[in-house]
């Protein structure tokens, strides 16, 4: 597939934004709310952060439509549609979110039952984003369980990470707790991730020219597909780069997106107490791994080999 | 059920795109506006098609077959585009099972188009909708065209006949009978997505010359009175016609 900005931009930050209120509100449960060590407004500020995110993806969601004035639409048909479903959790995340926040600003009583419903809405959400792409059967690299377990896992990962972030600046006191999980859920999505990686390397197309054309004869080439310009056809299901490029951002995902942050993350658990440095390290580690999920996004798209390639291999 | 379909005889087609030009030219001047044509004289043109020709090249040269593959939307009988679609505009006529897509509900999400393994829907750059083959619905339902031309523009256009239109589910049809009788299959059967259009193989077409038939006794020439000489090994298989 052709990666788009608007998506990438989409699933990354919203899965982080689902991530970052997640441990806001374990951090509540766990009783950090109101204590010393919070200081005031940081969950109402973690709240906000994590509501501005999710808008953000909602606003490069637009960006893919080539009609965005309709995008009401989309809610009607979520009986079928895991997109559909998507357009209908997001904002209930989303609200979830905001009205925890102001419920935490406010001092209000009933942010724990609020929260609650928030993190089903969250839980959801990651379900409904990548049943997207797992529900396409014959998107064999997409067709999945590693596809959900990676998309919750990394977007948690992300969420922790910047919940340490934001914890190493405004609240000390959470960061070892933070920045412990975000380093088990960096490693642990480094694992899933890697386990879809090498399934996707073993994947045998299903489909084939022989199938797509229906001819069963092992020596098939194309000559001609039809046409010599462009067309959504040829724009759309290919990234246009070699496997070299591939190659590369993978590595960039890899090192960036999981083993550079989890070793800043242990360095933070190594030095506790040492606020100063350990907020920087921290702010390193959300930038870095940022920077890394948003090439792991584009990698997820550009692995996935449309069968429907199989009919534009040669102009002429 | 009626499932009104196409069925495309590989044997026949020349790859002369007819089809892929009337198919334009019908499709761009309907009410739902024209299919983009995006820099049609500059170096690089972009535009919309909804039925596309292209050429395969099977086996290895000198034993070659050239394939005239034409492709278009197979209205599955189980379009895996019509569930993603989130705002229902895509959808799968329940009375002729044509899948069509509601240009005023259309969001552009592209979601269905990544959910046809086939490549039959294209995003008009223009309109910003997706669009397909709706198998001519304004031909196919049209009171004021001659019943004769009641038909999709492709199938109208191909000088080989090779692009049959009918209702698979009537057994009794022109496009069954080919199917049934000629070994009509569908593409890409791995997904279960039951396309509706089928595709009609080549046909093996074998000329047997045996050495006798290259001669022969009662060779015309007698009329004129000059009989040939008597043939060194007797009649052969086609003597004694006349």
């Amino acid at each position: 597939m052709n990666p788009a900005w608007s998506v990438i931009l989409l699933t990354t930050l919203v899965g982080a934004a689902q991530g970052l209120f997640l441990m806001l509100y374990g951090a509540e449960l766990a009783g950090y709310a109101g204590s010393g060590g919070t200081g005031p407004g940081f969950f109402a500020l973690g709240g906000v952060i994590a509501f501005v995110l999710g808008v953000a993806a909602l606003g490069a969601s637009f960006f893919h439509l080539g009609r965005p004035e309709r995008a009401w639409r989309a809610a009607a048909m979520w009986r079928t549609s895991w997109l559909s479903r998507e357009v209908i959790v997001l904002p209930a995340f989303l609200a979830g979110t905001f009205f925890w926040a102001v419920g935490h600003w406010t001092g209000a009583a009933w942010t724990q039952p609020l929260g609650a419903a928030t993190v089903i809405a969250a839980l959801a959400l990651y379900l409904c984003t990548a049943m997207i792409y797992a529900s396409i059967r014959f998107i064999q690299e997409w067709a999945s369980a590693w596809t959900i377990v990676n998309y919750t896992l990394i977007g948690l990962a992300s969420g922790a990470t910047l919940a340490a972030a934001l914890a190493g600046a405004r609240a000390p006191a959470l960061v070892p707790a933070f920045a412990a999980l975000a380093l088990g859920l960096t490693v642990l999505a480094t694992a899933t991730r890697a386990v879809a990686l090498v399934r996707n390397a073993r994947l045998a197309p299903r489909s084939t020219l022989q199938t797509a054309i229906g001819i069963r004869h092992p020596q098939i080439r194309q000559r001609a597909m039809g046409f010599m310009g462009g067309s959504f056809n040829t724009r759309e299901f290919f990234h246009g780069r070699g496997p070299g490029t591939l190659r590369w951002v993978r590595w960039v995902m890899l090192a960036a997106g999981f083993a550079f942050p989890a070793a800043l993350l242990a360095l933070v658990l190594a030095a506790e107490g040492r606020a100063v440095t350990n907020q920087w390290l921290l702010a390193l580690a959300l930038m870095v791994q940022g920077g890394g999920l948003l090439a792991e996004r584009w990698y997820f798209f550009a692995q996935a080999r449309h069968p429907q390639n199989l009919y534009y291999q040669a102009v002429s | 059920m009626t499932q009104l379909a196409l069925v495309i005889d590989l044997n026949v087609c020349v790859g002369c795109h007819a089809c892929v030009t009337s198919c334009k030219q019908w499709n761009t001047s309907g009410a739902a506006g024209p299919l983009v044509d995006d820099n049609p004289y500059g170096a690089d043109p972009s535009g919309t098609f909804f039925n596309r020709v292209q050429t395969f090249e099977v086996g290895e040269f000198p034993n070659t077959q050239t394939v005239h593959f034409p492709k278009s939307c197979l209205h599955c009988e189980d379009p895996p585009c019509v569930p993603v679609c989130p705002t229902g505009a895509s959808y799968k006529r329940a009375s002729d099972g044509i899948v069509l897509v509601d240009y005023d509900k259309c969001i552009g999400c592209k979601y269905c188009a990544w959910a046809c393994p086939y490549g039959a829907r294209e995003l008009d750059e223009e309109r910003k909708v997706m669009s397909k083959c709706t198998l001519c619905v304004d031909r196919i339902e049209s009171t004021t065209l001659p019943v004769a031309e009641r038909r999709p523009a492709c199938v109208m256009a191909c000088p080989t006949n090779a692009r049959l239109f009918g209702d698979v589910h009537d057994p009794a049809s022109e496009v069954s009978v080919a199917i049934r009788e000629r070994a009509g299959y569908a593409l890409m059967p791995e997904w279960n997505t039951r396309p509706a259009n089928h595709y009609l193989p080549r046909r093996r077409t074998e000329g047997k010359v045996h050495a006798e038939d290259l001669q022969r006794t009662d060779n015309p020439l007698k009329v004129d009175g000059q009989q040939p000489a008597a043939l060194p090994h007797g009649p052969g298989r086609e003597d004694f016609a006349t």
